[in-house]
């Protein structure tokens, strides 16, 4: 294994472990951004650049933005006076202790798989493409419903209830609001008279 | 001689990096390549931000900087000298890693960009199979300092500008990418490097197959330039780091060096999404007509940047600055929209196989969506005659 | 330790922190945090086998990776709606102030 490996994979995990044991959340959200470039670093080390590259676009340009964004929405990016912890977390380490040790385990006796010691052929872009429009054809379309219907719910659920309220501007969710007067919702009062 | 004028850099790369061991050979040709990239803009940079001075001066009819060297053009030594020996002041209550790290954060990925940019014939540091979406990756990531410049100040100038400038970028992001979209489909290939040698001229034409001169590519390209407008917070984009409106935004609690490192990172984008316009669009460093090929292809590309690079400055010193509204509108209901229906003008633009068939059938949907979604756009306000308020007669 | 151990071991790594995190936190944002942590670590023991193991098809295990990428991104924006409803509600995104089911 190569130290460029062990350097990403130590980069990972630490990033990992800091990112769910800070205090401040928003060290927590700026820790998990340095997980998920470990991860593509590890990816782009393995040969899968467009997945690399999608994993810092989605997840570096994408989530990390709406995870922040709502951070600063929900004031949770202050000082944390609220209690942080479950009064139970040791038990929940513990947890984590012990599935990480069966895993690991089962993982440990996968050793004697053969590994492909040769790098497999690098699969271009242009297969990639070719494959999602032949074989993968039904999945991307389901992606794209999902993703139009992500997105529209997302919407739905950060408006504002109150009607003719503005949207927030920079909106909840980066990406997923469309801007403009408040929509109407299911809960509205019923003083309000039609108009 | 043209030839070995076009070559010139990628030859005397060659000789420096052989005189190296052979296991350092391809890291030393990346670092010296990428090194040698990297100074040129740096100098670029200082240079158009004296002309970008001068230039607006001279469009709101007074005289740039003109004192410090020929013309004032070594303005941008003494401007580096001056910030670098201010006092590095970091407010009592910010947090200090995050915004000791929001400078490099922000610069890393802008130098990253400039990976996979042709300069030349065979000159681009890294020939990647999908160097567009490296692109767009580094991009991306750029967003994620903002952020963190603008919440380790804790002020709320700062806080305020860090967010109207990710819900920006963010925006307009999506119609960045949209737009290349069609010319990816044309090249067949994500690589810059096939992109710009889908471009040249095939054969004994005398015009090259720039992207530009299709109607889709024409369409493309506005949007493509005007996103990046948007992505390197230039104006009329620039509310959240406007001064007048909300004094300098996210680097607001930044001085001397950091903001010195800010403002170069923005620069620098601003450089490498021309950069990325001129290989998308502009044809990279092919020349437009073929008895022009004798020009060396750097000059070319670097031709290109300049013009692209005094459109901006231009732009800067004419137009007003968006509000937020008015910028997520045009976003949205202009520009995502209009990206979107160039996917479909292309398609039928390959079927076509391109010329005047293509012209007469790909131009009138383009210009009827544009005129119709401009209208939308502007819609709701009602356009007509005006009223006062409270001013009589 | 082969490649495909190591690629599994970080894997299981990234899956347990992000559970014990998700378990042990009490702020709904940061259980988000540790549920993307698990779907990471999924996606990298996909590429992983991908990669190490043997697959008559050349990208099958890619193309999961990618649509999970882009199913882990429709859940985060989903879900983060969901908490800003809920902070619209209750002011606080605490776990422990979601107790009662009226209001």
């Amino acid at each position: 294994m190569s130290p460029m490996f062990y350097f990403l994979a130590g980069l990972t995990v630490l990033g990992a472990l800091a990112a769910m044991s800070l205090r401040n959340p928003v060290h927590c959200a700026l820790s998990l951004v340095v997980t998920f470039a470990g991860l593509a670093g590890i990816y782009l080390g393995m040969g899968a650049q467009f997945l690399g590259l999608a994993q810092v676009v989605v997840y570096i340009g994408a989530v990390a933005i709406l995870l922040v964004f709502v951070l600063l929405l929900t004031r949770s990016a202050g000082g944390g006076e609220q209690e942080e912890r479950a009064p139970s977390w040791r038990m929940a380490v513990l947890v984590g202790l012990l599935v990480a040790g069966v895993m690991g385990s089962a993982v440990m006796t996968v050793a004697r798989w053969v590994p492909r010691d040769a790098a497999p052929e690098p699969v271009p872009v242009v297969q990639i493409g070719r494959v999602l429009m032949t074989e993968y054809a039904l999945p991307l379309q389901v992606i794209g419903v999902v993703l139009t219907v992500a997105m529209i719910g997302a919407a739905v659920l950060a408006m504002p209830e109150k009607r003719g309220v503005k949207a927030d501007r920079g909106a909840a969710n980066g990406k997923d609001v469309v801007p403009g007067s408040g929509g109407t919702s299911p809960t509205r009062e019923s003083g309000r008279s039609v108009s | 001689m043209a030839p070995s004028i076009d070559q010139l850099f990628v030859n005397l790369l060659h000789w420096v990096v052989g005189f190296l061991p052979e296991l350092a050979r391809p890291w030393a040709s990346l670092v010296i390549s990428l090194g040698s990239i990297l100074s040129v803009f740096a100098l670029l940079f200082g240079l158009t931000t004296v002309c970008e001075r001068k230039a607006i001066a001279r469009m709101q009819n007074r005289l740039g900087p003109n004192r410090v060297g020929p013309f004032g053009f070594f303005q941008f030594i003494a401007d580096g000298i001056k910030s670098l020996t201010k006092e590095d002041v970091v407010p009592r209550t910010a947090d200090r890693v995050v915004h000791f790290l929001a400078p490099l954060a922000l610069l890393v990925p802008v130098v990253l960009t400039y990976l996979v940019l042709p300069i030349g014939r065979n000159m681009v540091v890294l020939d990647l199979d999908c160097g567009l979406l490296f692109f767009f990756a580094a991009g991306a990531s750029t967003e994620l300092a903002v952020f963190m410049a603008g919440w380790a100040s804790r002020s709320k100038y700062s806080l305020l500008g860090a967010m109207r400038a990710i819900a920006q970028m963010v925006s307009y992001e999506l119609p960045f990418i949209l737009s290349t979209m069609g010319v990816v489909m044309m090249a067949g290939t994500l690589s810059t490097v096939g992109i710009v040698e889908a471009q040249a001229a095939v054969g004994g034409e005398w015009l090259a197959r720039w992207n530009v001169f299709t109607p889709w590519g024409l369409v493309a390209f506005v949007l493509f330039v005007i996103a990046s407008f948007a992505e390197a917070n230039r104006s009329p984009f620039d509310l959240p780091e406007g001064e007048s409106e909300i004094v300098a935004g996210y680097f607001i609690e930044y001085s001397g060096f950091k903001f010195a490192l800010f403002f170069m990172a923005e620069y620098l984008g601003m450089f490498s999404s021309s950069a990325m316009a001129v290989t998308l669009f502009l044809g990279g460093w092919t020349a437009p007509v073929s008895f022009l090929s004798w020009v060396p292809s750097w000059m070319w590309f670097f031709g290109k940047l300049f013009t692209l690079m005094a459109l901006f400055i231009w732009v800067r010193g004419t137009t007003p600055r968006l509000r937020m509204d008015q910028l997520m509108d045009f976003a949205w209901k202009f520009m995502l929209p209009m990206a979107l229906v160039i996917l479909p003008v292309v398609v039928v633009w390959h079927r076509l196989g391109g010329g005047w068939a293509g012209w007469l059938v790909c131009a009138p949907p383009l210009a009827v969506a544009w005129v119709l979604l401009g209208r939308a756009l502007v819609g709701r306000r009602q356009i007509g005659p005006r009223t006062y308020r409270y001013a009589d007669g | 330790m082969t490649p495909l151990v190591a690629h599994l071991v970080l894997a299981v790594m990234l899956f347990a922190t992000g559970m014990a995190g998700a378990l042990a936190r009490r702020n709904a944002i940061l259980v988000l945090v540790g549920v993307e942590l698990m779907l990471n670590a999924g996606n990298l023991s996909f590429v992983a086998f991908w990669r190490y193991g043997p697959n008559p098809d050349p990208q099958t295990g890619l193309m999961f990776a990618l649509f999970s990428i882009a199913i882990a991104a429709a859940e985060a924006a989903v879900g983060l709606a969901l908490i800003l409803a809920m902070f619209r509600h209750r002011r606080t995104t605490h776990l422990d102030s979601l107790e009662e089911m009226k209001g």
